[in-house]
């Protein structure tokens, strides 16, 4: 034995039993947990910065503009210059305002919205939680925000702020329902509430086509209903009205600014990423790739990929509608979204119940008579609505 | 296990006494919600995901938004009360908690909480979607049927609008 | 059937989207520092003093005030020269406008008998010193003629067009009060 192989052996048998002892402790759960949290929390932040450059960039183009530009090449350090002035920006609390509640509002706001996503598939074992009653999860921590609006909002003393956030909470409690209504019927056809199985129930494919639930009819309708509803919860444009700049400043944000406000604005690309996530893992195949020769790359990937594509989706949808009115707003959820997605729910049933057809083009025929019975569904509801009112002489009931 | 009960059961605590002590209502609610939260927590604490997930999107999405509604369609709903803390018939008040207290008390410890604690039983959603479906569909059905009109009858009340002639 | 406006809504945004990146003529942008817009002659942002040769001996501010009187907002302030003797001369020697307060409403320029203020086109005046830095002392407003017919040269030129023709006039009328003078201040010597 050569004194050099001696001390490689030597060196090895201490690096292996610091290797061991590094691994005991890596796989400690604690330390395991926190790893976990750190990198959805890191990554999901790296992205919220990379998108609002996006977002900036893209309505800008959408609007025949070069959007930022200036803060490094083609303004890809705008998020960094972004951060650092509203780290530095003074932070103003109104004398009269509820210090107390006026602090915790940004924190309710934030801290459940990174809670949603802990639970969501991100590739087949980029799983944080996997949660028995994943879904429920979800939407019961989503209705802290209606909270935190409300804490936001009464806490700073300020009208605006007041009604902001009395439209926030109206506005988010009618499009839970669309929203929780067009998930069950998922729930439903999987059998399961756990993101997991339902991710892995969407994984087979007939065909070498996708088995992703948006390529059914009520998968189709449900996905369009979910987007409409998630977009209103998430405060996205058009749905914006709970801090429409034009009407009452800025909601129930008026009074908030510097760090506070980078919170609220953070919450709320997080619920975008949120509820965009669910709806990937609800509709869109969660981290499957589209078709099986595609598998080996890595599920992660996809995912992404699918998150960038609906987020640019609502951006794009953000350069084009303008804000809905208060009342169009109630109308759109209670008298258009909520029976469509009741009637897309019994089309979900049809569609469970016709399965057992045999006979040749069953699935076309299947296909077929559920998409007509959505399709009619969302014309006569649409004319429903739309029809024009009769418009008359205002008639004042106290004033005159 | 213990340590965690003791935190959860010392924030429900603080959280019921501050929202019946605290004089702004707004507070009260607030207070009252992070309760609904401790008591949530201790579901899911005993492994009952669904009911502590259940609770809370019961009770802090639902009632404590409705409780915040109420009071912000109220007038001077966020001046601070004015009268005493304590009302004059505490005495009545006292002795109808001691008695709900003394009930339960009863009640649980007959139900051999002394003993051994049995295995919690591994409930999955399914089970309970089952149970619900099969064994009691029926006092299911009814309850939903009973808060249709209860919401029908709210809607009723709330239109009431004498038609002006 | 509904829903099909918002299609073709979507449909138009995307179009300005990516035609915005081949199209360059959709940009309705000016890279502001790097490019700036062309003026219109006629645009304006504050006074500037004109003069002729000689930046301070060379100003046609001959101190009337009129300036001073009509301005809406009371942004100018002149102080004439004064000799020795404490005769005011026609010489502004100070000549001040605090262009935080002016409002570029050209009735300064409209009232001038000599057209000695005009309107300016420069518009970077921004300072750091909000007190000192927006007031324009006589050194500041002083600029030539040249510079005038620089940004606005068909006013410039008719200007001096006129002002030739005025002194032209003034030189005539020399010419004329010369010859006959000796015979007026003849008969004014006899007067009293």
């Amino acid at each position: 034995m050569t004194p050099w192989s001696t001390l490689l052996a030597l060196a090895g048998d201490a690096t292996g039993s610091w290797l061991a002892q590094l691994k005991n402790l890596a796989t400690h759960p604690w330390v395991v947990n926190l790893v976990a949290m750190a990198v959805i929390l890191g990554a999901n932040a790296a992205f919220f910065a990379v998108i609002t450059l996006l977002e900036r960039k893209g309505l800008g183009r959408i609007q025949n503009r070069p959007g930022p530009n200036r803060a490094g090449p083609f303004g890809i350090l705008q998020p960094a210059a972004d951060g650092i002035k509203m780290i530095t920006k003074e932070d103003i609390v109104p004398e009269r305002a509820d210090q107390l509640v006026h602090f915790l509002a940004p924190l309710v706001m934030l801290a459940p919205i990174t809670l949603a996503l802990a639970v969501l598939p991100y590739g087949p074992q980029l799983v944080a939680v996997n949660l028995d009653a994943g879904v429920l999860f979800f939407f019961a921590i989503g209705t802290a925000g209606e909270l935190a609006a409300f804490m936001a909002g009464w806490s700073s003393r300020n009208k605006y702020s007041l009604l902001g956030a009395m439209r926030a909470i109206a506005q988010m409690i009618s499009f839970e329902l669309p929203l929780v209504l067009s998930t069950l019927v998922v729930i439903m056809m999987t059998g399961s509430m756990s993101l997991v199985e339902i991710v892995a129930g969407q994984g087979s494919a007939a065909w070498g086509l996708p088995g992703w639930n948006i390529f059914t009819p009520w998968g189709l309708a449900g996905f369009l209903i979910f987007l409409t509803a998630a977009a209103a919860e998430s405060n996205r444009s058009p749905f914006d009205l709970p801090e429409g700049e034009s009407e009452i400043i800025g909601g129930f944000m008026t009074e908030y600014s510097g760090f506070k406000y980078a919170v609220f604005f953070m919450a709320e690309y997080f619920g975008m990423f949120a509820v965009s996530g669910l709806g990937i893992t609800l509709f869109l195949g969660g981290w499957h790739a589209p078709f099986p020769f595609l598998e080996w790359v890595p599920g992660i990937f996809w995912y992404v990929a699918k998150l960038v594509a609906l987020v640019f989706g609502f951006i794009w949808i953000r350069g084009t509608l303008p804000r809905l009115r208060a009342d169009q707003l109630m109308n759109f959820s209670w008298k258009f979204l909520m029976p469509l997605a009741l009637l897309n729910f019994a089309t979900a049933i049809l569609w469970h119940a016709t399965a057992g057809w045999q006979f040749p083009g069953a699935w076309l025929c299947r296909w077929l008579v559920c998409f007509g019975i959505v399709a009619g569904a969302f014309t006569g509801l649409g004319r429903a609505m739309l029809r024009r009112r009769q418009v008359g002489p205002r008639i004042y009931r106290y004033a005159s | 296990m213990q340590l965690a009960f003791t935190i959860i059961a010392l924030l429900i605590l603080a959280g019921a006494t501050a929202a019946v002590a605290l004089r702004n209502l707004v507070h009260c609610v607030l207070c009252l919600a992070v309760a609904f939260v401790g008591v949530a927590a201790l579901f899911l604490l005993l492994g009952a995901e669904f009911v502590g997930l259940a609770q809370i999107m019961v009770y802090v999405g639902a009632v404590a938004i409705l409780m915040v509604f109420a009071l912000l369609l109220t007038r001077n709903a966020d001046l601070p009360a004015t009268g005493p803390l304590v009302s004059k018939s505490w005495l009545t008040g006292v002795s109808i908690a001691a008695l709900v207290f003394g009930c339960l008390a009863i009640g649980i410890l007959a139900s051999g909480v002394g003993q051994a604690a049995p295995p919690s039983p591994q409930l999955s959603v399914r089970q309970i979607g089952e149970e619900l479906m099969r064994n009691y569909v029926l006092p299911l059905e009814v309850l939903g049927v009973l808060l249709t009109v209860s919401m029908i009858g709210a809607v009723v009340i709330a239109m009431t609008d004498p038609k002006p002639d | 059937m509904p829903g099909f406006g918002i299609i073709k809504g979507l449909k138009e945004t995307a179009r300005n989207f990516f035609g915005s990146y081949h199209d360059p003529g959709r940009f309705v942008t000016i890279q502001y520092p790097e490019e700036k817009r062309e003026h219109h002659e006629n645009y304006r942002s504050f006074p500037f003093l004109v003069y002729d040769g000689d930046p301070v001996k060379g100003l046609r501010c001959v101190s009337c005030k009129i300036c001073e009187k009509e301005c809406p907002p009371q942004c100018i302030y002149i102080v004439p020269e004064q000799d020795g003797s404490g005769k005011l001369l026609k010489f502004p020697r100070i000549f001040d406008i605090d262009v935080s307060v002016c409002m570029g409403c050209q009735i300064c320029v409209e009232v001038c008998p000599f057209d000695s203020i005009k309107m300016d086109q420069e518009f970077e005046v921004s300072t750091a010193d909000r007190f000192g830095g927006l007031i324009l002392n006589r050194s500041k407003l002083a600029k030539s003629n040249e510079y005038y017919h620089q940004i606005r040269p068909a006013e410039a030129t008719a200007v001096d067009a006129q002002l030739a023709a005025e002194r032209e006039r003034q030189q005539a009328k020399a010419a004329a009060a010369k010859s006959p003078a000796p015979a007026a201040a003849a008969t004014r010597e006899k007067k009293p």
